[in-house]
């Protein structure tokens, strides 16, 4: 929670938001309330930006205008039309009762002869009115024959468009999605060090599912809405100016009354978020610790801190379901309050024969589908405002600079014999600490170098160096004499098998696992690497053996053996040159002696660079560097540092006596705090 | 399970459940009153151009319309305050459930699911019970209600509702059906997506180091595909959804006109009340059309609902003793007796027949490799398991004759993984002991070898921690954990690997510095370096759960095999001599 990534509740709730909102296209803004409209830094550009990204799609987007208009159009025309169906009911049961013979304009005249003025009016308005014929069923079945035609094909249109809306959306995303990863295969790691991954987790999941669903939403309610708002207003104006006057009086009162109401409910909406969050981590802290927390005899101290944030999300959440759930029966109040009126005045005029009681009908029908749409945009706004804010983070890891680009006719490195060196090398994370400089180093063919150090030296540094990591501030590295940054780094590292300080397993079984370490190898090579490594021994107590699925983190095995996979993973790569950063640190001792030897035949021929924190797994290496603050302060052999009695001699001491010894290990506490960091 | 939970947790808003009911019902009869009066203003009004009554009528609506939404914004907030109430209260119980459970129930179910069944469960569970109270509630009385108002106005038509309600229910509930396991497909490529996105992420280095950017980047477009698929697969299902429920709406609207008009032909039904009809129609499409969309809560929920009584009608396997025996205050030592241990379901118990004393004021350090189940006896004296054989002693008396308070009171933990809670610096350390002196707290935090660092931090003691403490190392994290457990001055000290993330200079100076406080209290450390525990009063050696030697460093030489490899294989032979 605390790095922002949804769980996949949360996301199959979201998922489920899509119908739901369907729905609430008749039904007013249920949904899009519910999520705060984070504030985008500049709308209107990212806005542009993420419709430039519907570019490759104008052509469906243009059908699903041309689409939309003729759906929304001819579901608008039906009620008038329909209305005429009622007129000639009316016409037909009015008519009924008059004798036949006559036509209409003499019994008007003969009604208001008799001093009865008011039917008269009706009667004179009523188009269709034959006297003495009832109801004409023909004109009838062909009005609403031609009506159900119309809705038919209305519906149709409407399903062509969510259907090609749906397809132009979703393949735009699926391009964003595409053009994210690749990005992130071009990004340097620095971009990945300088922020917790958390956060850029974020923006290439939650941020882009946030987008996709915006874009959905907003594309195809936002176009129908907007359309039948104007449609249902041209009718009204077109049927009576006069009663379209007193409908459209609603329109700026339910604007009005949504904003007032959204703009409370968002504001609990804001603090249901907020007492959320604060409930979640009391809750998440209290269960991770829990051993913690009972054992410290803090349990009521949790309870309570728990009790005030769920009374807090209590009153939030109370006022938030509340305040939003009062809109849509306001906008019902509204809309009958309307109904009356237009009742009233339409049932007045019809008496007076200036309108057909089908008109009133239909009339009746359009300012009850306007005031849905119109709240409905309305609440559109938040989801739009938080999908161009979603859009905007993501358009700023594509705006991300690059690593720099290989170099062109970059040499190409065949079976380098591993011959390392550095020439003046300088860097530093941060330009305000300089961390390596000038540092010369030159590794043989087949060596195997130690490092050691305390934390914070610059140990782990120095191999991610090799690995061109990172670019140098100064100087350069060579591999066989070339420039490494001359090399692609393709080649660069296909030549160097590395063992991470921080074991990382993706979820797949533990043969995949293995079988990273080389595309296309072969079951037996694979085993081969396992039994080398002694992962062999611990996968047979495993319920599936190699074919256990290890979980996204690995969690289910332990670190030690998370460890061991890995150093498979790099023995199968079988590579020129081989760097463990701590590769043994949680294998335990009597293991790690195995794989100790399982190691040095790995090395044989094989230059190494070995960081360790136990001594004694290095002790034969060819060559030991003592680091500290970035420098290499001591470097020899075992012997010649022991005999040296110096910076490494404390370190052997240290580690070996057991008892109290006072040696500065120089170290630092500000550098733990940064990343990647040896 | 759903019903079971809602039943039991919505029984102390019974009466505010009782009273939304009722209002529901008028509103939901108030707004069916209105297409009768709209139809008698056609009929008895407009046909006869009798615009008093139009005016009256009028009048009527309004008053109508008023009393629908007073009854309705009431029943709102009546709804809103009993589910947020069973949310609250269910939230609470769930806690306090987790909170009494032993380590044994946590690793079964797993923190991140018990966080998810106390949050997000209840609140779907929430929602629904508010949805439920908002238009499920109504959905039926209108049902109800619009079948009789109809039926008043004409029997002859009603037979167009069995026909359309069934009609739309059945088409919409059709489309949903088959939506439904889409979503879940769904929901399983987006995990996908995202999993693939986090590991490319978390393991950039790795990824690079093995240059198989190729092999992610076909990873990722495999579940970008299929991802794309069911999307459009779902966004064309409901593509369909409004297309049909329009024009079901709209060819009822026909059909009631073409048979209405018949009927009103021969006398049946005046135009009024067939206008009037159409209205109830349309409302009770409206609220089928609602509860429809409502009831695809309802799985997602009962799915919820299961897993919070999950939680609930699970009972803690450490249970607190009806009548404490009291450990006496002095010298507090910790004995094992023959003490087997198993997890439930293994077959290989973790730990077979161990018996050790740590006396007070001596130093006992357990060694053996990964998986020996150094950890596990660790963890059965604060009783976060239960012995599944043999006993625990704390003072002489047996952990689970004791209070569990007094029991924790006694120990200072240190567990494998330090964690650490949001706070400060300070926060974290007074978890031992509330009211700790800031010098006491200078004090720990020497001895831990964690002055320097939180020294050099800008705001000292007051320095913020963030949850779980990943914004400090591992080894500063360790030596804080150690400090808290120095602020509690306990009498039994537990350090589970604590050393671990250490260097080896601060590791000893650590160990030197750890001497003059914990001269009277029994010290057990749980180690994997030998230079950790060599001058350990007493060392245990843990093989595969069974003890294989005891004694002192110069003992084990002599007599633990299984000791020698353990020291050989971290240091050469003349060092360890």
């Amino acid at each position: 929670m605390s790095e922002g990534v949804k769980t996949a509740e949360e996301k199959a709730a979201e998922a489920r938001r899509g119908p739901g909102a369907r729905a609430g296209q008749r039904h007013g803004p249920m949904m899009g309330a519910g999520v705060p409209a984070e504030k985008s830094q500049n709308f209107v550009p990212s806005a542009k930006r993420l419709l430039g990204l519907l570019q490759p799609e104008r052509t469906p987007l243009y059908a699903v205008l041309a689409l939309a208009v003729a759906s929304v159009g001819l579901s608008a025309i039906g009620p008038k039309i329909l209305g005429r169906a009622t007129d000639h009911i009316f016409a037909g049961v009015v008519g009924a009762r008059f004798p036949v013979g006559t036509d209409k304009a003499q019994l008007v005249e003969a009604l208001r002869a008799r001093g009865e003025g008011k039917l008269a009016d009706l009667v004179g308005g009523m188009p269709y009115l034959v006297p003495g014929q009832g109801i004409d069923f023909g004109a009838v079945g062909d009005v609403l024959l031609l009506v159900l035609g119309i809705y038919l094909v209305a519906s149709l249109l409407s399903w062509a468009q969510g259907w090609l809306l749906t397809g132009a959306v979703n393949r735009t995303i699926f391009g964003l999605r595409r053009d994210v990863e690749d990005k992130l295969n071009r990004l340097p790691l620095q971009y990945f060090d300088g922020q917790p991954r958390g956060e850029l987790l974020s923006r290439v999941t939650n941020d882009i599912d946030n987008v996709a669903q915006s874009l959905q939403q907003t594309l195809s309610q936002l176009l129908t809405s907007l359309l039948t708002v104007v449609a249902m207003i041209a009718m009204m104006l077109y049927i009576s100016p006069l009663l379209a006057l007193i409908a459209l009086v609603t329109i700026p009162v339910s604007m009005a009354v949504t904003a007032a109401i959204g703009k409370r409910s968002q504001k609990h909406f804001v603090q249901q978020w907020k007492s959320t969050g604060e409930l979640n981590s009391v809750v998440e802290e209290s269960f991770t610790g829990h051993e913690l927390v009972k054992v410290f005899g803090r349990q009521d101290e949790v309870r309570s801190s728990f009790r005030a944030k769920n009374d807090d999300l209590y009153a939030a959440g109370f006022g938030a379901q509340f305040v939003s759930g009062i809109i849509m029966p306001t906008m019902m109040f509204i809309g009958n309050l309307n109904y009356v009126v237009i009742a009233v005045v339409g049932g007045l005029r019809v008496a007076s024969g200036s309108m057909t009681l089908g008109d009133v009908q239909a009339f009746i029908q359009y300012s009850r589908q306007f005031t849905q749409p119109l709240t409905q945009v309305a609440s559109m706004a938040n989801l739009l405002q938080s999908g161009v804010a979603s859009a905007e983070r993501v358009f700023e890891v594509l705006d991300a600079t690059e690593q720099r680009p290989d170099a062109v006719g970059a040499t190409v490195l065949d079976e380098p014999r591993g011959r390392v060196e550095f020439e003046d090398v300088s860097f530093s994370y941060d330009p305000a600490n300089p961390l390596i400089e000038h540092l010369d180093l030159v590794v043989e063919p087949g060596q195997t170098v130690a490092i050691v150090g305390p934390t914070g030296a610059g140990k782990t540094t120095l191999v991610n160096l090799v690995m061109r990591f990172y670019e140098l501030d100064a100087g350069r590295i060579t591999l066989d004499g070339v420039d490494i940054t001359a090399l692609t780094r393709h080649n660069l590292r296909s030549e160097i098998g590395m063992v991470l300080q921080d074991t990382w397993l993706f979820g797949g079984t533990i043969r995949d696992n293995i079988a990273y370490g080389k595309p296309g190898s072969s079951e037996e090579e694979v085993l081969a690497a396992a039994k080398a490594t002694y992962v062999d021994r611990f996968v047979h107590s495993l319920p599936d053996g190699y074919d256990t699925v290890l979980d996204a983190e690995g969690g289910n095995i332990s670190a030690g053996e998370k460890q061991l996979l890995t150093i498979a993973r790099a023995f199968l790569s079988d590579p020129a040159l081989l760097i463990l950063d701590e590769a043994t640190s949680s294998v335990d001792t009597r293991t790690e002696l195995l794989v100790q030897q399982a190691m040095s035949a790995l090395r044989h021929d094989r230059t190494s660079f070995v960081i360790a924190h136990r001594l004694s797994t290095i002790r034969d290496a060819d060559v030991i560097l003592v680091m500290r603050d970035g420098q290499i302060v001591e470097q020899g052999s075992h012997a010649e540092l022991l005999a040296r009695d110096g910076a490494y001699a404390e370190l052997y001491a240290a580690q070996f006596s057991g008892a109290a010894v006072d040696v500065d290990s120089g170290e630092a506490p500000a550098p733990e705090l940064t990343p990647a960091r040896g | 399970m759903l019903v079971r939970i809602v039943r039991d947790y919505l029984r102390p808003y019974q009466g505010l459940v009782t009273v939304l009911v009722g209002l529901q019902l008028v509103g939901t009869i108030a707004s069916l009153y209105l297409p009768s009066l709209n139809g008698r203003i056609i009929d008895e009004g407009v046909a006869q151009g009798d615009t008093g009554f139009i005016l009256r009528t009028g009048g009527w609506m309004l008053a109508v319309s008023l009393a629908q939404i007073a009854a309705t914004v009431w029943a709102t907030y009546l709804g809103a305050r009993s589910a947020a109430g069973l949310g609250r209260d269910l939230r609470a119980q769930v806690f306090a459930r987790v909170g009494d459970f032993s380590a044994q129930e946590v690793s079964r179910f797993g923190a991140p699911t018990l966080i998810s069944r106390t949050t997000n469960d209840v609140t779907q569970v929430q929602q629904v019970v508010f949805m439920g109270a908002a238009m499920m509630v109504s959905a039926p009385i209108m049902m109800v209600g619009g079948v009789i108002m109809a039926l008043r106005e004409d029997v002859g038509l009603s037979w167009l509702l069995a026909v359309s309600v069934p009609l739309l229910a059945l088409s919409v509930a059709l489309v949903i059906r088959r939506m439904i396991p889409q979503f879940r497909t769904m929901q399983e490529s987006v995990d996908w997506v995202n999993r693939v996105l986090r590991e490319q992420i978390t393991g950039i280095r790795v990824v690079r180091a093995f240059v198989r950017e190729d092999h992610e980047r076909a990873r990722f477009a495999e579940a970008n595909t299929q991802y794309t698929g069911t999307a459009l697969a779902v966004g064309r299902l409901m593509a369909m959804v409004f297309p049909i429920v329009m024009l079901i709406f709209n060819a009822s609207t026909v059909a009631v006109l073409w048979f209405g008009s018949h009927r009103v032909a021969s006398g049946q039904m005046q135009i009024g009340e067939m206008t009037a009809f159409m209205s109830y129609l349309m409302q009770i499409l409206m609220s089928v059309m609602m509860a429809t969309f409502m009831s695809m809560m309802i799985p997602r929920a009962t799915v919820s609902a299961g897993r919070i009584a999950e939680v609930l009608d699970t009972d803690s396997t450490v249970v607190p003793p009806a009548d404490p025996l009291t450990i006496p205050r002095v010298g507090a030592g910790i004995e094992l007796r023959d003490v087997t241990f198993a997890y439930p379901g293994a077959d290989v118990p973790v730990l077979q027949g161990v018996s050790l004393r740590a006396e007070p004021g001596r130093t006992t350090a357990i060694i053996g490799s990964t998986g020996a189940g150094k950890s596990t006896l660790l963890s059965l004296v604060p009783r976060l398991y239960d012995v599944t054989g043999g006993q625990v002693l704390i003072g002489g008396v047996d952990v689970r004759d004791a209070a569990l308070e007094d029991v924790w009171a006694r120990i200072g933990l240190v567990p494998q993984k330090p964690y650490l809670f949001t706070g400060t610096v300070a926060s974290n350390l007074r978890y031992g002991d509330a009211d700790a002196t800031d010098d006491e707290l200078w004090e720990a935090l020497r001895i831990a070898q964690a002055e320097d660092f939180v020294r050099a931090m800008p705001q000292g003691l007051d320095s913020p921690i963030v949850q779980g403490g990943t914004n400090v190392s591992g080894g500063q994290r360790q030596r804080l954990a150690i400090a808290r457990a120095l602020v509690a001055k306990p009498e039994i000290f537990l350090f589970d690997d604590s050393f671990s993330a250490l260097d080896l200079s601060t590791d000893a100076r650590l160990r030197s510095a750890l001497k003059p406080v914990t001269r009277h209290a029994a010290v057990v450390v749980v180690a994997q370096r030998v230079s950790t525990i060599v001058d350990a009063d007493h060392i245990v050696v843990l093989d595969d759960g069974l003890v294989v030697g005891a004694g002192t460093h110069d003992d084990l030489l002599v007599t633990c095999p299984t000791y020698v490899e353990i020291v050989e294989s971290q240091q050469s032979a003349e060092a360890a001599a």
